[in-house]
C-alpha cells in the first residue's frame, strides 16, 4: 500500500493558502506590498533568531570541547544567555572615536549586514521558503557574499588604529583568497548539476545528493569549500583577523555598542550561510532522503518537514565547523596563503577538470546506475 | 514576485536593520563625555603617528593574482552550466583557456610572488 499524504506543517501550504487570500481580496499592488513587507519581516526575525540559537550553541559546545560548563546562569540551561546579551549590547553606549573616517566608518556595517542578509535571502530552507530564488544563484551567492570584505576594509581603514589596520588587511588577503577556491568548489558541481539556480539544483539531488553522484570529484569539492567557507568567516584556525592575542579585536577594535555587534553577528550568520551553502550545494538541500523505489520510506521520510531536514543537516555541518575551530592551533599567514595557493587553488582546478570528464564520460552514480538514482 | 524586485526587499531590510539597531541604540543608550574616551585604542600609550600609511606590499600581490583568477571564474560559470551539452569540445576549448591561466599561476610562483616573507 503507498501512503499518500502531504506533510501539514510544510511552510508552502501557507504561503500558497495566504497568497491566494490576498489576491482574491486585494488589488496586485497591496498584495505585492503586504508580501514583500512579510517577506521583510520574516527574514529579520530569522535572521536575529538563527543568530542567537547560534551563539548559545556555539559557547555551549565550545565549552564541552574545553571541559567546562559554558553559559549556565539565565535561564534554565543558560537557555536566555544571548537574549541577555543582545539587549545588553543595545543598552551599550556607541563611543565616537576622535580621528575616525567618519562615513566610512559608520558605513562599514552597512555593508557587513547588508552583504550577510542579501546571501542569507539566497538560502532555501525549506520546500517553498526561499526570498530570492536567481537563476543564477550560485553566481550571486558568491558576489554577494564577498561584498562582506570591503565593510571589513572599510572598518579597518577607517579605526585609524594600527591593530585594525592589520587585522583588516589580514582579512583582506585571506578572504580574497579563499573566495577563490569557495568558487571553484561550488562551479565542480555546477557542472555536474547542469545549473546554477539552487532550487534547480535540489531537485535534482531528489535520490542521489550531488557529494554521492560525482563521488571523487564531489568530496573534494566537499572538503575544499568547508575548509574555505571556514577561512572565509574568520574563524577556527584562520582567525588571524582577530588572534586576540596579538591584535585586541582585530578589525573592529575601534567598534563598540551595538556598532561593533552588528558586526559580531554578520560574523555568526556567516557561518551558518556556508553551511546552508554547503548544505544546498552538496546535500541535497532540504530534500529528505529518498530511495527510489521503496514509495513507503520516501513517504515517511516526506512526512518530516523540509526544514527540518534543512536544519539539521546544516546543523552537523555547523558542529564540524566548531570541532575545527577548537581543535587545530591558529595558522601563520605564510602557511594560511600557501594551503590556499599552493594547494588547494591547483586542486581545485585539476578537480574542476576531473569532474568535467567524469560527468562526459558518463561515470556520475547516477549515470552508471540509472535505475537506482 | 520577480527575483528582482525580492532582491532589493532582502536589501532594503538588511539596511533597515542597522538602522533601526543603530537608532534603538542612540535612543537607549546612555552617553556620557571623557576626553580619553575618544583616544584610538592602544595599550596604555596614546598612539603614535596616523595608521593611514604604507603597507606591506605581499597583501597587495595576493589582491592583483585574486583579481586574475577572479575574472576566469566569471568566464567560467556559464561554461560550467551547459558543459553537457558541449560535449568534448567544450572541454578542449576550456582546457586551453585553464592551462594558460595554470601557467600564469606557475609564473607567479616561479617570480617568488607567494613567498611571504
Amino acid at each position: 500500500m503507498i501512503l499518500n499524504y502531504s506533510q501539514p506543517l510544510e511552510i508552502s501550504n501557507l504561503s500558497a493558502w495566504l497568497d491566494t487570500t490576498l489576491r482574491s481580496n486585494l488589488s496586485e499592488f497591496w498584495t505585492l506590498l503586504i508580501e514583500f513587507v512579510l517577506v521583510g519581516v520574516l527574514l529579520l526575525a530569522a535572521y536575529a533568531v538563527i543568530a542567537l540559537v547560534l551563539i548559545y550553541v556555539e559557547r555551549k559546545i565550545t565549552a564541552f570541547f574545553q571541559a567546562r560548563f559554558g553559559p549556565n546562569r539565565v535561564g534554565q540551561y543558560g537557555l536566555l544567555q544571548s537574549l541577555a546579551d543582545m539587549i545588553k549590547i543595545l543598552l551599550k553606549e556607541i563611543i565616537h572615536i576622535n580621528k575616525v573616517d567618519k562615513f566610512l566608518f559608520y558605513a562599514a556595517p552597512f555593508f557587513m549586514v547588508g552583504a550577510s542578509m542579501m546571501t542569507f535571502g539566497a538560502i532555501a530552507f525549506g520546500k517553498g521558503l526561499q526570498a530570492v530564488d536567481f537563476n543564477i544563484g550560485v553566481l550571486y551567492v558568491t558576489a554577494v557574499s564577498s561584498l562582506g570584505i570591503i565593510g571589513v576594509l572599510l572598518a579597518g581603514w577607517s579605526s585609524n588604529n594600527k591593530y585594525s589596520m592589520i587585522g583588516a588587511m589580514r582579512s583582506g588577503a585571506q578572504f580574497v583568497s579563499y573566495e577563490l577556491s569557495a568558487g571553484f568548489a561550488l562551479m565542480t558541481i555546477v557542472v555536474l548539476s547542469g545549473t546554477m539556480q539552487f532550487s534547480e539544483m535540489i531537485h535534482k539531488q531528489e535520490y542521489c545528493w550531488n557529494i554521492f553522484n560525482g563521488h571523487i570529484s564531489s568530496i573534494i569539492a566537499f572538503f575544499i569549500y568547508l575548509i574555505s567557507g571556514h577561512a572565509e568567516t574568520n574563524r577556527g584556525p584562520f582567525d588571524l583577523p582577530e588572534a586576540e592575542s596579538e591584535l585586541t579585536a582585530g578589525y573592529h577594535t575601534e567598534y563598540s555598542g551595538l556598532q561593533f555587534g552588528f558586526f559580531y553577528l554578520a560574523e555568526y550568520l556567516n557561518m551558518f550561510i556556508i553551511a546552508s551553502i554547503a548544505t544546498a550545494v552538496f546535500l541535497g538541500g532540504w530534500m529528505p532522503i529518498q530511495i527510489k523505489g521503496w514509495e513507503a520510506f520516501n513517504q515517511i521520510m516526506n512526512y518530516i518537514p523540509s526544514y527540518v531536514w534543512f536544519f539539521s543537516k546544516t546543523g552537523v555541518l555547523i558542529f564540524f565547523s566548531l570541532w575545527v575551530r577548537w581543535s587545530f592551533p591558529r595558522l601563520r599567514i605564510d602557511q594560511l596563503l600557501n594551503l590556499e595557493w599552493k594547494y588547494l587553488l591547483p586542486i581545485n582546478l585539476v578537480n574542476l577538470l576531473v569532474m568535467v570528464i567524469l560527468v562526459l564520460t558518463g561515470l556520475t552514480l547516477t549515470d552508471l546506475f540509472p535505475s537506482w538514482f | 514576485m520577480s527575483s528582482l524586485s525580492l532582491f532589493l526587499v532582502v536589501l532594503l531590510t538588511g539596511i533597515a536593520l542597522v538602522i533601526a539597531g543603530l537608532g534603538m541604540a542612540l535612543l537607549l543608550a546612555p552617553t556620557s563625555f571623557n576626553l580619553q574616551k575618544g583616544e584610538p585604542y592602544e595599550c596604555g600609550i596614546p598612539t603614535k603617528g596616523t595608521s593611514w600609511m604604507q603597507f606591506k606590499v605581499g597583501y597587495y600581490l595576493y589582491a592583483i593574482l585574486y583579481l586574475m583568477f577572479d575574472v576566469e571564474a566569471i568566464f567560467l560559470f556559464p561554461w560550467a552550466t551547459i558543459v553537457r551539452e558541449l560535449g568534448v569540445q567544450g572541454l578542449y576549448s576550456i582546457l586551453f583557456f585553464i592551462i594558460i591561466l595554470a601557467l600564469g599561476l606557475a609564473y607567479a610562483w616561479k617570480k617568488g610572488v607567494l613567498k611571504w616573507n
